[in-house]
């Protein structure tokens, strides 16, 4: 049995196709990302998956339910964390909670011990009872992951969940995340964070003007594309890209700082860049090699299109 | 899903309502002071019995304050993105819509009991009856199904609908018997048959003063299918633009 089961799904503004006839399967236990660039239909895809948008076309199935038949069924199974959703700031974190917690239908007694759990497991215990008015960015986002997941959800929505937070709040949410994976959930997850899908996810669909491009195991997908180890290096002195196009280099790019060389025979290419060091008067400060990531895959599938 | 177990849903649009919107220091100060002052001043500037002025009043008020906050809900929410988690959670629109009706009507209801207490204490006893507890039970929930369905345009801009929400009310508080009983509006009380305020007017004239122009079931049918009318056209208006508003 899948959690999720989407069919040819599609969906148009006014003529513009923002998704664009997708297809795919989610298990339960499964961590799913997907992974795109801004307006690539990420968005689109998850409010139709859960009940916001009516799709254009195809069908999506949350555990046994079409959520265009029996929406209050399937939304009964699903956790959700809406794009830059906000909790209602003249509650008190609890409060906001106890509302969730009844909107699902859950007992009083039960409703209060859930949320006063959620509350400890996201550091926000001693802080119940102030009004979410007063908490910062980060606490915020966490009182709205910690909503969605008050239903104790068996598929778990959430887009961009940790954009725009410090590194503390990111590590929490994404521990809290994997850990409730863990116990079997099924977990949707928006990002446009390549770092974040290949750590966190099980399997990536790359998105890409409301088309999915790819969709694998991050590992599997970062070894479909070839001729992307690449050799980070920095110089002392600033040195164009243009400058170290050596033969066998298919592309250099500038990286912060450094430079980046894309190559298929990184050991050919060293000792040339230590020669080209020496001979320029220049000094090489620290030089890398960097087996394919995801980043290229992402690049590459995603520039592939706007060809 | 069940009748029983959505209606207890939208209680709970109700009170995250009530305490989000309504019990705060300035909204119920000012749902108190309006009616007030529009007393007072009818009381000192005109020289019509009270007899005359509190059914008006009434109706005025009441028709004020539960449609004050109503419509302003949606484009808030909207605006403030707590709406998407609102109707991506298990509970149906129609009930949502409910819950936000039930909170204005609360409301509404809690400030014309305030403005009764006052009238009583002026005219002394006379003015409670069932039919009037009924008919303002009804006008309350008819009023708020208006506000409704004037926050149903799809915008995140609260003032927007203020706007309109004024553009229709104000008209409507001036055909509806509050100032001019229908029986002197001669061939223009036609168009005072259009608005639901008018047979609540109406109602209280009956109550407080005995004499009317509709009967008392008249005045209660009417309000009753302007409920359910305003209810559907929310619902579906809602429906329609829930799409837009993200
Ligand atoms: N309500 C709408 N009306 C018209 N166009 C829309 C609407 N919602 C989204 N779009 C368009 O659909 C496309 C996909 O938007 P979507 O929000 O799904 O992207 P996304 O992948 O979530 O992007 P981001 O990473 O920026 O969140 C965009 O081009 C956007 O302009
Ligand atoms: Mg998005």
């Amino acid at each position: 049995m899948y959690a999720i089961k989407v069919e040819d799904l599609t969906k148009q503004f006014n003529g513009f196709t923002a998704v664009d006839h997708i297809s795919f399967m989610v298990n339960y236990g499964e961590l799913f990302g997907l992974l795109g660039p801004n307006g690539a239909g990420k968005t689109t895809t998850i409010r139709m998956l859960t009940g916001i948008l009516k799709p254009t076309t195809g069908t999506a199935f949350i555990g046994e339910y079409d959520i265009q038949k029996k929406p209050l069924e399937a939304k009964q199974l699903m956790g959700i964390v809406p794009e830059m959703a906000n909790a209602y700031i003249d509650l008190s974190a609890i409060r906001n909670l106890l509302l969730i917690g009844e909107l699902y239908g859950i007992q009083k007694k039960k409703r209060i011990e859930k949320a006063e759990n959620l509350l400890r497991l996201f550091g926000l215990y001693e802080k119940r009872y102030q009004k979410v008015r007063t908490f910062s960015r980060g606490m915020k986002q966490r009182i709205i992951v910690a909503m969605g997941l008050m239903n104790d959800p068996q598929l778990l929505f959430l887009d961009e969940p940790t954009s725009g937070l410090d590194v503390e709040s990111v590590r929490l949410i994404r521990e809290l995340i994997t850990e409730f994976n863990d116990k079997g959930i099924a977990v949707i997850l928006t990002t446009h964070n390549i770092e974040e899908a290949n750590q966190l996810c099980d399997r990536v669909a790359i998105m890409n003007h409301g088309k999915i491009v790819a969709i694998d195991r991050p590992e599997k997908l970062k070894r479909t594309i070839q001729s992307t180890t690449s050799i980070e290096v920095a110089f002392d002195k600033k040195v164009e890209p243009g400058e170290i196009i050596f033969k066998g280099v298919s592309e250099v790019k500038k990286v912060g700082d450094k430079l980046r060389l894309y190559t298929e025979k990184p050991e050919e290419i060293i000792p040339v860049l230590v020669k080209y060091a020496g001979s320029s008067g220049n000094k090489i400060i620290s030089l890398n090699t960097l087996a394919p990531n995801l980043e290229d895959v992402f690049l590459k599938l995603t520039k592939k299109r706007e060809e | 899903m069940n009748i029983i177990e959505q209606l207890r849903r939208s209680w709970a649009i109700t009170k995250k309502d009530l305490s989000v919107f309504y019990l705060k220091g300035p909204v119920v100060i000012s749902g108190l002071l309006i009616p007030s002052f529009l007393f007072i001043a009818f009381v000192f500037g005109r020289k019509f019995s009270l007899e005359f002025l509190i059914p008006g009043l009434l109706g005025m008020a009441l028709f004020v304050t539960v449609s004050s906050i109503g419509p302003v809900i949606a484009p808030w929410e909207t605006r403030m993105r707590t709406f998407e988690r609102l109707v991506s959670a298990p509970i149906a629109l129609w009930a949502i819509i409910l819950g936000d009706i039930m909170a204005s009507l609360l409301f509404g209801l809690f400030i014309t009991l305030f403005i009764v207490c006052v009238s009583v204490i002026l005219l002394g006893t006379g003015i409670l009856s069932l039919t009037l507890i009924v008919g303002t039970i009804l006008a309350a929930f008819c009023f708020s199904s208006l506000g409704l369905v004037i926050s149903a345009p799809p915008t995140d801009n609260p003032s927007n609908i203020m706007m309109l929400s004024s553009l229709i009310k104000f008209p409507l508080i001036f055909i509806s018997g509050v100032f001019v009983p229908i029986s002197e509006m001669g061939q223009w009380k036609i168009i005072s048959f259009i608005s639901p305020l008018t047979y609540y007017t109406d109602l209280a004239r009956y109550s407080v003063e005995g004499s009317n122009y509709f009967s008392p079931n008249v005045d209660l049918l009417v309000l009753f299918g302007f409920s359910i009318l305003f209810f559907v056209i929310a619902v579906k208006g809602h429906k329609k633009s829930l799409s837009k508003r993200f």
